[in-house]
């Protein structure tokens, strides 16, 4: 009897270490980064490191605005793809799909969350960048990043939302229906606003995926410095441009490198914070219903 | 049934780690010694080479070669990381001044794709080019189409080479147009140059291959022999770098290195050997 008291208590306390663990882990990044950081900031100045328009390391430009413009353009084009179609395929899988069907299609799409970001980017670069040079520009291009990107955060869109139109409640449904409603306007009406806050939060979860994205990008967005202005200009945004120069950035330079990584950090948070505040408030207006 | 299975996990655990330290006895030998060398990425293939080459020789040591590019290669040496650095640039005046060993000297070729009609530019050109002045190729000779310059980021020695020999000359240097795309190895430039025939880039001599052209300077073609006689104007330094004066078997290296036998190899790695 002791002996079991004795498990119970230690296999909880090792537990508690190894959550705090995970804690503490998180935390020495935040901290450690941001020492890393703080000469770049400091010499450069918050707001010229924001807002300059001029990134060149080498001799002392360290404007970051580019990127930050490119990050928020690539990912502002992948969500307006990837809403309409994994909001199309979440109500197929969830709704209309007969079981078969949706037996191979889900699978699927959870096989596509585990592709290493680097084929995506790959298959990017030999098969989309041809296609958009014919377009026009060289190629390498916010165009290109926002296909790639779109492709990568459909599967998040996709399965937050089907879950969250299966959580829908089936008297809902069955209400609607036996008020006269077709099957669009039940969907339309009834089922897609009550799953709002999930599919909510799938939408910012995969803007989360899409600014945090870093190899994929790196390979097809072309990474010039100067701000976009078509989309078939090539972009920089933040995560690969670390990527990009992490290698042979020494001294002021690989600082202003972790002090993008910061400002990245800083984005990831608001995102996700986001994320949870719809997920939080659709929970809760579905308790009071 | 419990225990039955708990003893089957903690013999697969056993003989996972018998595997584990059988494979570290099989590949532990004799080593007399080792020698680290890392650095700049248009050394690491001769370096990998010469290192190969040195250890069939010399059995009893071990050469351990790594990236990193010319940065690292100056910082790691200067701590005391690494035997040797390898740098393919000239040393900067606020850099640690370390004994430089020539190793071989490297071109930097203007790569074009074997189906754009110029073959050859003025260094004058080249710099517009690069500098988003002349952005058309009907500028310099070629068809009406807007020229796409691909370059390495910052920080890399061989861009850092080709600002100092072409943008920075003469005064005054001219930056590097922002609209240029960027990529981070030589390979990255080729492939792209390769496939876009509006693309100009610059890489390594020891990158090039018959997917891109490498375009005449002022006249001169882009050869090795150009290279070595010094009439190819765009020529760096490529450097073996240590903290002090190479003493034992480091020294026992890089004398291999700079040997006739070494230097055939840096030949045929497509760099200027200085023998």
């Amino acid at each position: 009897m002791k002996t079991r008291h004795l498990i119970d208590r230690t296999s909880r306390n090792l537990i508690f270490v190894l959550a705090l663990a995970s804690f503490a882990v998180l935390v020495a990044i935040a901290v450690f980064t941001l020492k890393e950081a703080l000469p770049a900031l400091q010499q450069v100045g918050l707001l010229d490191f924001l807002f300059g328009t001029e990134w060149r390391p080498t001799s002392g430009q360290f404007g970051i605005l580019p990127m930050i413009l490119g990050t928020v353009m690539v990912a502002i084009g992948a969500v307006i793809f990837a809403v309409p179609l994994g909001v199309g395929c979440a109500i197929l899988l969830a709704e209309v799909a007969p079981p078969r069907i949706r037996q191979f299609l889900r699978p699927a799409v959870e096989l596509l969350v585990g592709i290493p970001s680097v084929v995506y980017g790959l298959v990017g670069l030999v098969l989309v960048v041809p296609l958009i040079r014919e377009i026009g520009g060289p190629g390498l291009s916010l165009a290109a990043g926002v296909v790639v990107l779109t492709a990568m955060i459909l599967p998040t869109i996709i399965s937050i939302s089907e879950d969250s139109i299966r959580a829908v409640p089936r008297k809902y449904k069955e209400g609607a229906l036996a008020l006269g409603a077709t099957e669009w306007q039940m969907m339309w009406r009834v089922v897609l606003p009550a799953a709002r806050p999930g599919i909510g939060a799938s939408i910012v979860l995969g803007i989360g995926r899409a600014v945090g994205e870093a190899m994929a990008l790196v390979m097809v967005v072309g990474m010039a410095t100067a701000i976009p202005i078509s989309p078939l200009d090539p972009a920089r945004p933040l995560a690969p441009s670390i990527a990009l120069e992490t290698n042979y950035a020494t001294g002021l330079h690989r600082s202003a490198l972790f002090a993008i990584a910061v400002v990245l950090f800083v984005l990831i948070i608001i995102i996700n914070s986001l994320a949870m505040m719809i997920m939080r408030r659709g929970a809760r207006a579905h308790g009071v219903r | 049934m419990c225990a039955e299975a708990a003893t089957r996990r903690v013999i697969a655990v056993v003989s996972v780690l018998l595997t584990l330290s059988l494979l570290a006895v099989g590949c532990g030998r004799e080593v007399a010694g080792t020698i680290t060398e890392a650095g700049s990425t248009t050394v690491e293939p001769v370096a990998e080479r010469l290192a190969a080459e040195y250890v069939e020789k010399h059995p009893d040591i071990q050469v351990i070669t790594g990236g990193g590019g010319t940065a690292v290669g100056i910082t790691s040496v200067n701590n005391g990381l690494v035997d040797i650095g390898a740098a393919s640039r000239e040393l900067k005046a606020d850099e640690p001044q370390l004994v430089k060993h020539l190793l071989a000297k490297d071109g930097i070729a203007i790569v074009t794709s074997p189906h754009n009609p110029v073959s050859g530019l003025t260094k004058d050109k080249i710099r517009e080019i690069f500098g988003g002045i002349v952005t058309n190729w009907k500028d310099v000779g070629g068809s009406d189409h807007a020229i796409t310059v691909v370059v390495r980021e910052e920080g890399s020695g061989t861009r850092t080479a080709f600002e100092e020999m072409v943008m920075a000359k003469p005064e005054p240097a001219i930056p590097v147009t922002n609209r240029a795309l960027q990529q981070n190895t030589n390979v990255g430039i080729r492939t792209y140059v390769a496939g876009n025939r509006y693309a100009i880039g610059f890489i390594s001599f020891g990158y090039v291959t018959a997917s891109v052209k490498a375009l005449a300077i002022d006249g001169v073609e882009a050869t090795k022999e150009n290279a070595k006689n010094g009439t190819y104007p765009i020529v760096r330094p490529l450097y073996f770098l240590t903290k002090e004066a190479a003493t034992g078997f480091v020294k026992q290296f890089i004398e291999f290195c700079l040997s006739a036998e070494g230097q055939a190899i840096v030949a045929e790695e497509g760099y200027i050997s200085i023998a």
